[in-house]
């Protein structure tokens, strides 16, 4: 049953990633370093036959812990990825009336908006999931963004029987979310099951680890024990802790996240 | 296997606005333990702050918009378990303006819990989602009846709002699973059976959650295979796309349609792996390497050979419409169906429903959130399948100005299989020089062969006069011979039926002999029917230039009207299935050599108008 489940997941991802490579020219994935982007980047080369057959874009905000970016040398390399990293601007040159936390998240955005800008990318897969996030729960599998990068969240696109909007005004592009159905919980069994690589800092040590990883200065860790990933799915299926809860910036202010991601935060 | 395990089962919760579809939902997660540590205590405080009263609803509502406006305004996705297994509820907006999205989240689900209003009853919304469900073939339905506090837990009037709604479905061919009456405020029949509702015996709303079961794959079904994109990433050339049903075995001979190209499958393609797959089921997506080298694109069906989908270029769609500006006759939109895509013409509008009473009524426009039934004619062949056979390769988009306006379901009554039109069976025929030519012929004759193809409805005056026009002709010295139903159906076609696809065959026969006389330096009149475009245009390819496609023509009323042989009025009693204008289409010519409106002429004026025709294009 649990196979069964995981191979429907991966074949309903499979088919919204090849229907991104038939129909988007121009096409880049976002790799973020965490257990989803690697899932992501890891259905690609299910969907492609062992192939990424687009570049890797990572937005570097010079804050990321030291084993991420020793993880993104290695399996850039080891998975043949055509990887392009963009520095994130200084804080600065965002939005000041955001909260702090915020600000910092969204330097990421206005990396984003600008290699996109740069490689002139018309689609661009990310791997959020509808479970993460109430505002997240109202995406499409192929969200479109206006030139401005924005998301109207009030007037979205119907989105049935596996039709997708891929075709767009000039000047536009789209968000392509191939896990927009997966759990928390799935990411970590399809992670097992497959054997995905993940960074260390999401195992337990010293009684704590990190569930969701984001800059060093705005990512707190939560307590826990678990040091392999059926501990971590244990205690998935225990807790009523939401995932991002150690996300600084979803908790300043009640709309901190709704600001962040009209204004094309992922 | 503990039930996170488990595939949660998609449910979509719709209704009227206000009926209490988000407070349902909000309850049942709590009833159910499966809302995160103090997002109950977080909304109360918000609510607090804000000085409103804490509704359920709150729980759900993450957004600022949501919570000024008081409505859902798009679907929301909520996880929660049972002891029987996990759920995801789909809660889908009730006010109208947001069909788009509720269609969008019910697309998704399997089953589907309808909110009524104990004390306001059936509304506008209650029966346009039923009728949505319907179409969109949500298989299983619960009705819920909310807000039982507000009408003092009275069985009597549970009785009234269930037996009107029920009735309403039973018009579509909906039987609900059950009618629950709830107070999903007051967490009432949710998990437990209320005391204050004794009356009630039937199931809790989890209770009929439970009973769901969860929609098979349709791996009995023929073998439908959507074709994505081709991969040449290295020396294997991939046909990749997803199983929608059936399965597909490594060694099986497979034909693509439309473009009817017969390939065997030579393996299964997988990256990452214990073993190579060597077979693959409905929902799987998957790579094919072939063993001929053919060329195939994305937006072609796999199938057997033996159990192919319908190849037609006109179809009959059952839709609902979201678009902003109308659905109207003779506007164009892009079809989406499976991988493929196509242009349309709206080339008739059948009937528009009316979702309050379901009634049907004819119209030139379907307005937004509106629904009706459709003749669409494709820019190209198109493989599909009616709905019924073969959901996945049934149902179709319309997209207008890159966004998705419509959706529905195809049916092909009344309308036959093409697939024949470009598959020739014969390959290994050459056509046989003859030694006398044409020209010879003519100089016999005096003038050239050809075909006079007369269509038109029943009743329009074909038979009359083709056999008035032959006597004329032979009158005057021409080689001339009439094909009718008389000389055709009692010999050359006395195998062939009446259905679409029998009276197909029946023109293409007559399409080729007819085409013989012609080159046999005749005039041959042919007196039928023939509704359909694609087989006169096939008529017109066996006989070439010598082809004059004449439209006897006659307005239904007209025909109907005159009724010489009484069929109209068989056909209206429905004592013929597939008649003409009736219930089956009639497709007048688009570019016809010659008209003849037997409406407004008298007979003698046709007949002349008809020679004359001959014996300028004719004589030699």
């Amino acid at each position: 049953m649990t196979s069964n489940y995981l191979a429907e997941l991966e074949a309903e991802s499979v088919y919204v990633l090849r229907e991104a490579f038939a129909r988007l020219d121009r096409l880049a994935v976002l790799w973020s370093l965490g257990k989803d982007s690697n899932v992501v980047l890891w259905l690609c080369r299910k969907a492609f036959f062992g192939h990424v057959p687009f570049p890797v874009i990572h937005i570097d905000t010079g804050k990321k812990f030291p084993e991420m970016y020793a993880f993104r040398e290695h399996y850039a390399k080891a998975w043949g990825l055509e990887l392009i990293v963009e520095p994130a601007p200084p804080e600065d040159e965002v939005d000041p009336t955001l909260p702090p936390a915020a600000r910092s998240a969204a330097r990421k955005t206005l990396g984003l908006q600008r290699a996109l800008e740069k490689h002139g990318f018309q689609g661009l897969i990310l791997g959020i999931r509808r479970d993460e996030q109430a505002l997240r729960a109202k995406e499409r599998y192929f969200s479109p963004r206006s030139a401005d990068n924005r998301w109207d969240m009030k007037d979205q696109p119907p989105e049935f029987w596996n039709q997708y909007m891929t075709d767009f005004p000039p000047g536009t592009h789209v968000r392509v979310h191939p896990l927009l159905h997966w759990t928390e919980i799935d990411i970590w069994r399809y992670t097992k099951r497959e054997n995905i690589p993940v960074i260390d800092l999401y195992f337990a040590r010293d009684g704590k680890r990190y569930r969701s990883l984001g800059d060093r200065d705005i990512t707190f860790p939560v307590d826990s024990d678990a040091a392999t990933i059926d501990e971590i799915i244990a205690e998935l299926e225990r807790t009523q802790v939401p995932e991002r809860a150690g996300r600084a910036m979803d908790h300043e202010s009640e709309d901190a996240f709704e600001r962040l991601r009209a204004t094309g935060y992922m | 296997m503990s039930t996170s395990e488990m595939r949660p089962l998609p449910i979509v919760v719709v209704g009227h606005v206000d009926h209490g579809k988000s407070t349902l939902v909000g309850r049942l997660l709590h009833e159910t333990g499966s809302l995160p540590e103090g997002q109950v205590e977080a909304v109360r405080e918000s609510s607090r702050r804000r000085g409103m009263p804490f509704e359920w609803a709150f729980v759900l509502d993450a957004l600022q918009a949501e919570r000024d406006q008081g409505i859902t305004i798009d679907t929301t996705q909520i996880r929660f378990r049972t002891e029987r297994r996990p759920y995801v509820i789909i809660d889908a907006p009730g006010h109208k303006e947001f069909l788009k999205n509720m269609v969008t989240g019910a697309a998704r689900a399997e089953a589907a819990l309808l909110v009524i209003d104990a004390a306001e009853g059936v509304r506008e919304q209650s029966r346009r989602h039923g009728y949505l469900l319907r179409l969109l073939g949500i298989p299983r339905i619960a009705v819920v009846v909310n807000k039982m506090d507000l009408v003092d837990w009275s069985a009597e009037r549970f009785g009234e709002v269930a037996e009107a709604f029920r009735d309403y479905l039973a018009g579509l061919g909906v039987d609900p699973v059950a009618f629950v009456p709830v107070s999903a405020r007051e967490g009432d029949n949710l998990v437990r059976h209320s005391p204050r509702m004794p009356w009630y015996q039937g199931p809790t709303v989890v209770g009929v959650l439970d009973s769901f079961e969860p929609a098979p794959r349709p791996v009995d079904r023929p073998l439908r295979m959507v074709v994505q994109d081709v991969y040449k990433f290295d020396h294997r050339r991939i046909v990749a796309g997803r199983v929608e049903a059936g399965r597909l075995r490594v060694g099986d001979e497979i034909v693509f349609s439309p473009s009817n190209k017969v390939a065997r499958v030579a393996s299964i393609e997988a990256w990452h792996v214990p073993e190579p797959p060597t077979d693959a089921v409905a929902g799987e997506s998957v790579g094919i390497t072939l063993t001929e080298p053919i060329f195939v694109e994305r937006g072609e069906i796999v199938s057997h050979p033996e159990r192919a989908p319908m190849e037609t270029t006109v179809f009959r769609g059952r839709l609902f419409w979201l678009g902003a500006r109308p659905l109207e006759v003779g506007h164009t939109y892009t079809l989406k169906l499976g991988t493929a895509e196509a242009r349309v013409r709206v080339e008739r509008i059948e009937r528009v429903i009316d979702t309050e009473d379901l009634s049907g009524r004819p119209a030139d426009r379907i307005d937004r959130h509106g629904a009706g039934e459709v003749i669409l004619r494709a820019d190209r062949m198109l493989a599909l399948d009616p709905f019924d056979a073969n959901p996945a390769t049934g149902r179709f988009v319309l997209v207008e100005d890159y966004v998705p306006v419509g959706g529905g379901t195809v049916s092909m009554e009344g309308y036959p299989d093409q697939r024949h039109l470009i598959t020739r069976k014969a390959t290994n025929i050459h056509a046989v020089g003859h030694a006398v030519t044409r020209e010879a012929r003519i100089a016999r004759n005096g003038h050239r062969g050809g075909v006079l193809w007369f269509t038109g409805l029943s009743g329009a005056g074909k038979s009359t006069l083709a056999l008035a026009l032959e006597r004329e002709l032979f009158r005057k010295g021409y080689q001339v011979y009439v094909l009718d139903g008389d000389n055709i159906r009692g010999g050359l076609n006395a195998d062939l039926g009446f259905s679409p696809e029998d009276r197909a065959e029946n023109i293409r026969r007559v399409g080729e002999v007819a085409a013989l006389f012609a080159d046999a330096g005749m005039i041959a009149i042919s007196a039928f029917i023939s509704p359909y475009r694609a087989d006169r245009e096939r008529a017109r390819r066996a006989a070439g230039e010598d082809f004059h496609e004449i439209h006897i023509h006659a307005p239904l009323e007209v025909c109907e009207a005159r009724d010489p042989k009484g069929l109209y009025r068989r056909a209206r009693a429905g004592e013929i299935p597939d008649f003409t204008g009736i219930t089956s289409p009639y497709e007048p010519p688009e570019n016809p050599e010659l008209v003849v409106p037997t409406h407004e002429l008298s007979f003698e004026e046709c007949l002349a108008l008809l020679v004359d025709y001959v014996e300028k294009h004719f004589r030699r």
